[in-house]
């Protein structure tokens, strides 16, 4: 593994906590490694295991859903299906022979742009850490 | 216009420019430290050189002083620029070690060390102070003295300057915090303090006030800013590359003719120096609630940190100080939301700081009375924090820490201390200070709190007709009863001005839409400096000519804001000029933006559906800061993220459902009545639906009120209107069957008498209220001088025997407190009925003085001005006792009367009390009845069995399901003139929907793609809304099934997407495809 390794995250971060969460770390100014890509989506629940499995073959170094705190869900309780969801998704990623750590579900509000960049740095690192993907071509 | 080749690129630039200035403009930044944009140049720090080629000749040349003329060759990263540039570095940072600003260059240019000697001076001359009080300020208070090697910067004579104007723009502008304001000016600065943080931290003169203000946007303070005052500097003018500055904005008087005025102008903070013995204005360590809540806040004075104010240090006891300025001999009233407030400061700072930091609150009563308060209050203790019961305590300084020792009379009277690192005062609410000029400006009456005063079954009004008032204006509140009141405000507003209402609105025309079908896709893309949050890290050109290789995309630009007036016409010019059918910008947040720009495009003939954003400000610019390079990089990433998902996109369609225009209300109860009436008064038909035969609801069992006021009468008087009112079909003992539908259209089906009825509306009210607990224990139903306060009132009614005939009240009554509430089975609080106690208790005190009286309680929660009535019953010898929750009173009998024994709390000690009669303060349990409406309406309720709204604090009347509304008694626990607020507040809500004639829906919504469903149903459950139908269909003579899509329910969310194994179903404009377009694009994969 060399130094300059720089893995390529994709973060699927739903429309009102976590994107806007994302958005005021930006407002603050806190600063984190820019290996992470944010894909906007409206709930966290809306991403399709398949999504994440497919990221990853395709060559993503990591994963990392962001949703609202449980209970505040826009959906009422879309995040706590995203809960579930990302438990089968750690089983299919043994499937095909990926690092659990690769995947990651966080929850962070629209007013938490500190935890939002604390997530990426701490992710980013942890990442890193594992090393590109086996899949990278 | 001339022409300049800038690292061989040749462009047409300004005549009359620097070459610094040129080179700017195309996005490449050079190091500077004695450049300013506001000042003539000076070359002094020679950082900003460049090579120039000219003559087959090369020379170096610090670019900010050299003029830009017609065809030179500038190069400004040559290998010869780079190392002389470093040299320069070395040796700035030789003279200037200390300096952040010139540490920060030698960073980024890979310097660690300068191999020259080190000086250790704090000055390398740039004199960028005195071009800035010389050229600026026009006052020379600083100015070069000396030559040569003892060339340096002073005042005149090295003293304090006599004509320094203590502006402070010279320390501002120092590069290496040289310049010390003090060792200046003769005056003194006088910090402008930041009124937003409380003045906890300072602020400049031109600011934003908060990062929410509304307008977001910087405002100068006149009584500060040097041009308003001296008509100098000006330098802000000269930044604002938007050119917003007007520094002949004026303020305007602005008459407007209208025909209600709605009051609410809030409240004011009780000033805690008036306290003198709390200590707050002497110690800095003690501080006020708000103060505390800044301290505590991510945008606060310390970042979110929690630092108390002498040291800055983080604190690891806190003390809260409860009821500062309120429920004292001059403020008889309770401010109702400081017990909660403290709770959550309380929590949030063991958040911030950790579980070890001890917070301790010193109370009197814990008042949490409101939905969801004990539960909260029960998880603080869980959480560690400390309530500690006593008297209003006082604070002294230990001067040697600073800390703070908070002195009080514990719970059993003995006098205790402990020792605090901050103390926090939860100081009361109190009227705004211009509340006389309010009162005789708008000729409205005061009550004796000097809040606007109402009256019980008229709380959004004032005493003058038209004018309305809502908020803490009217007495201390929380935020749900603050809404609901102001909602409860604008329902009287628009029936008296129903009229009128619409009249003043403009309806926005589009031209026709493009049709795109079928065509290639053809996307343009803009991308934004946004001044230089962007354009200062990102190379936008570099970014803009990438744009341009991505497949698609047949044109793209930058722009300086791409959101400002001009460059909306820009993009419209475009989309006609290169026949764009998508457009993408590459800005800031769609969060806030794409509303804009979807317009624009709409206004070009645009479906607003094909326009997507990549954020490279909020999320690449701002948080990349010092990696200029990846951050490019990266937003070339999310540009062509955006393009890929562009080129899937489709035009999508907002629905319209038309809107039946009555509503269905039920409940036949104080709140359920008055919202009927209330939409009736705004000219909606309502359908009322009461189970019982006798429309009123527990009103009925309300015979007199603590402020006044005839419930009785007044019920008379509504049953009366509701009865005569033809727009109100009254439904009494009827049950609903049935009721489905969405928002606009629902249709509900009711029996009565075994009869079925009919009918559609477009929005519900619930309104089924709730009941008083059965209680099980004291002896109640076993014994018939156990009763509960209902049962009371009814005994003390005008009418009753009680009331007529002299002496019948026994001689000892006891009443006990939380019957059936704040237990384990009920765990929360019913919060009318220490009130309800209170007013029985003054009642018999009024026609029976000499009876004696105990209550029993946990916490007296008389909050607002009920606090009044609490003190009055105290001053007239009723006996208030506190008990324990784990050791409640015990009823039995004894002989022909009962005996009482309680746990005294004070004297630690039991006491019996011999009584006559035994009143329990029983609860409020919710209907039994709520299940099946909540199935009905598809809404929930919460575990105690109450309607649960869409947001306790934001939405208190709306349900998470558009269409459905909720007041009273259905809602939680609360008192009559709260029951008519909400209600009225319900039927504000419901009247946004009703005086629409159609509802527009949003187009993000679900779809089922019949071919590839195969009915599996494993959409269905997850679906919070319960849109998703399983339904068959024949297809070539086979029964096949699918899903259906409740258009009016989904709301998009695309949980159903997510569970498809089939992609059978997705969300329009969030396909599969379209967000796995974007992840194949940031990947660079197909």
């Amino acid at each position: 593994m060399s130094d300059e390794y720089e893995p390529l995250i994709i973060s699927f971060c739903c429309n009102w906590c976590s994107y806007a969460g994302a958005d005021l770390a930006g407002v603050s100014r806190l600063q984190y490694p820019p290996n992470i890509r944010i894909i906007r989506v409206m709930c966290s629940s809306m991403v399709h295991p398949n999504l994440v499995i497919e990221a990853l073959t395709k060559g993503a170094d990591g994963v990392l859903i962001c949703g609202c705190h449980p209970g505040d869900c826009h959906y009422e309780d879309g995040n706590l299906k995203t809960e579930k969801r990302a438990e089968a998704i750690v089983i299919m990623l043994e499937d095909f022979g990926l690092e659990e750590e690769r995947f990651r579900l966080e929850w962070v509000s629209a007013s938490e742009g500190p935890r939002f960049a604390q997530v990426a740095r701490e992710f980013t690192e942890q990442v890193k850490k594992l090393g590109p993907s086996t899949y990278k071509t | 216009m001339i022409e300049l080749t800038i690292n061989g690129k040749t462009d047409k630039f300004p005549e009359g420019k620097t070459l610094l200035e040129c080179i700017e403009r195309t996005g490449i930044k050079l190091p500077t430290l004695c450049y300013h944009k506001g000042l003539t140049p000076y070359g002094a720090c020679r950082l900003c050189l460049v090579e120039i080629a000219q003559n087959n000749r090369t020379t170096i040349q610090s670019s900010c002083t050299y003029p830009a003329t017609d065809k030179l060759v500038v190069n400004t990263d040559t290998e010869k620029v780079i190392k002389t540039r470093k040299v320069i570095i070395e040796v700035l940072l030789a003279r200037c070690p200390d300096s952040k600003a010139i540490q920060k260059i030698a960073e980024e240019h890979g310097i660690k060390e300068t191999r020259f000697k080190k000086r250790n001076e704090d000055c390398f001359l740039c004199g960028l102070c005195v071009r800035m009080c010389q050229e600026r300020m026009g006052v020379s208070a600083v100015n070069f003295v000396n030559r040569g090697s003892e060339r340096k910067v002073s005042p005149p004579f090295d003293k304090t300057s006599d004509v320094c104007q203590t502006c402070g723009a010279c320390a501002f502008i120092c590069p290496t915090e040289r310049i010390k304001l003090e060792e200046v000016s003769k005056n003194k600065a006088v910090p402008i303090l930041h009124e937003y943080n409380e003045g906890l931290i300072e602020r400049p003169v031109a600011f934003i006030p908060y990062p929410q203000a509304v307008p977001n946007k910087a405002t100068i303070d006149e009584r500060y800013c040097v041009h308003m005052l001296k008509d100098a500097c000006g330098v802000c003018k000269e930044f604002c590359e938007a050119e917003a500055i007007d520094y002949e904005q004026k303020e305007k008087k602005i008459e407007l003719n209208v025909g209600a005025v709605i009051l609410s102008p809030g409240f004011e903070i009780f000033d805690a120096k008036i306290k003198e013995e709390l200590g707050y204005g002497y110690y800095p360590n003690v501080v006020t609630s708000l103060e505390f809540e800044r301290i505590l806040s991510a945008s606060g004075p310390f970042a979110g940190k929690v630092l108390r104010p002498s040291d800055k240090t983080e604190p690891k006891r806190i003390g809260f100080i409860q009821c500062v300025g309120s429920r004292d001999c001059e403020r008889d009233y309770c401010s109702s939301v400081c017990c909660m407030y403290a709770t959550k400061e309380a929590i949030i700072a063991k958040e911030h700081v950790g579980e070890d930091l001890e917070c301790d609150i010193f109370f009197m009563d814990m008042r949490a009375f409101s939905k969801g308060f004990d539960e909260y209050y029960q998880r603080a203790k869980e959480l560690g924090v400390d309530y500690i019961r006593c008297r209003p305590p006082t604070v002294k300084e230990i001067p040697e820490t600073r800390n703070i020792q908070i002195e009080y009379l514990a719970d059993d009277d003995m006098k205790a201390s402990r020792e605090y690192d901050l103390v926090v005062l939860s100081v009361g609410l109190q009227p705004p200070k211009s509340i006389n000029e309010i009162s005789e400006k708008f000729g409205i009456e005061l009550n004796e709190f000097n809040f606007c005063k109402t009256s019980p079954f008229k709380p959004v009004e004032s005493n003058r007709k038209g004018i309305y008032v809502s908020g803490p204006f009217t007495e201390p509140k929380d935020i749900p009863e603050t809404i609901m009141q102001a909602s409860g405000a604008s329902s009287k507003v628009l029936s008296l001005l129903k009229d009128v209402k619409g009249s003043l609105i403009v309806p926005k025309e589009y031209p026709p839409e493009m049709d795109v079908e079928g065509q290639e896709p053809r996307i343009g893309v803009f991308v934004c400096h946004c001044g230089t949050n962007i354009a200062g890290v990102v190379n936008v050109p570099d970014v803009v000519e990438y744009a341009k290789t991505l497949p698609n995309v047949v044109y793209a630009e930058n722009n300086l804001y791409t959101c400002s007036n001009d460059t909306q016409e820009i993009i419209k010019e475009k989309i006609k000029e290169h026949e764009l059918n998508r457009v993408v910008v590459a800005s800031c947040t769609p969060r806030t933006h794409e509303p804009l720009f979807r317009n624009t495009v709409q206004e070009a003939g645009l479906n607003p559906y094909l326009f997507e954003m990549a954020n490279i400000r909020d999320q690449c610019s701002w948080v990349h800061m010092a990696e200029p390079e990846k951050a490019s990089e990266k937003s070339k990433d999310l540009v062509r993220m955006a393009v890929a998902k562009a080129r899937l996109l489709e035009p999508l369609q907002k629905r319209s459902v038309p809107i039946i225009k009555s509503a269905l209300v039920i409940g036949g109860g104080f709140s359920g009545m008055t919202a009927a009436l209330e939409l009736a008064a705004q000219g909606f038909d309502v359908h009322l639906v009461e189970k019982e035969k006798d429309l009123g609801g527990n009103l009925r069992r309300v015979h007199y009120l603590l402020n006044g006021g005839n419930p009785q009468e007044e019920l008379k008087k509504i049953i009366e209107q509701i009865e005569k009112n033809e727009k109100i079909h009254l439904y009494t003992e009827a049950k609903i069957e049935n009721i489905e539908g969405s928002i606009g259209n629902f249709k509900t089906t009711i029996s009565r008498k075994g009869k079925s009825t009919e009918f559609e509306h477009g929005v519900v009210i619930v309104a089924t209220g709730a009941q008083e607990y059965k209680p099980k224990e004291y002896l109640y139903g076993q014994d018939d001088k156990v009763i509960t306060q209902i049962e009371l009132e009814k005994r003390l009614s005008k009418s009753s025997e009680w009331a007529s005939v002299r002496n019948r009240i026994p001689k000892n009554i006891v009443m006990i407190q939380c019957v059936g509430s704040r237990d384990e089975e009920r765990p929360y609080c019913s919060r009318i009925c220490c009130a309800e106690a209170v007013k029985n208790a003054l009642r018999i005190k009024e026609i029976s003085p000499k009876t004696n009286l105990y209550v029993l309680f946990r916490d007296i929660r008389t909050y607002g001005f009920r606090e009044s009535y609490y003190t009055k019953a105290r001053q007239q010898n009723v006996v208030f006792m506190r008990y324990d929750e784990d050791r409640k009173p015990e009823v039995s009998k004894n002989g022909n009367g009962l005996q009482v024994e309680v746990f005294d709390q004070t004297l630690k000690m039991p006491i019996e009390i011999s009584a006559d009669l035994v009143v329990l303060s029983a609860g409020i349990v919710a209907d039994e009845g709520n299940e099946t409406i909540a199935k009905f309406l598809k809404v929930p309720l919460n575990k105690e069995g109450f309607f649960l709204e869409a947001h306790m604090k934001l939405r208190p009347v709306d349900f998470a399901t558009d269409g459905v509304y909720l007041c009273g008694l259905a809602h939680s626990a609360k008192a009559a003139d709260e029951s008519i607020i909400q209600a009225q507040a319900a039927a504000s809500r419901a009247t946004t929907v009703l005086s629409q004639d159609s509802i527009e829906l949003e187009a993000n919504i679900s779809h089922v793609i019949d071919e590839s469903c195969d009915g599996c149903a494993y959409c269905v459950d997850p679906c919070p809304y319960q849109a998703i139908t399983l339904i068959e269909y024949m297809k070539e003579g086979v029964v096949k099934k699918t899903v259906d899509v409740d258009e009016t329910a989904c709301k998009g969310c695309g949980c159903c997407m997510a569970t498809c194994p089939k992609k059978g179903i997705f969300v329009k404009g969030f396909k599969l495809e379209q967000i796995g377009a974007q992840v194949n694009a940031a990947l660079e994969v197909q």
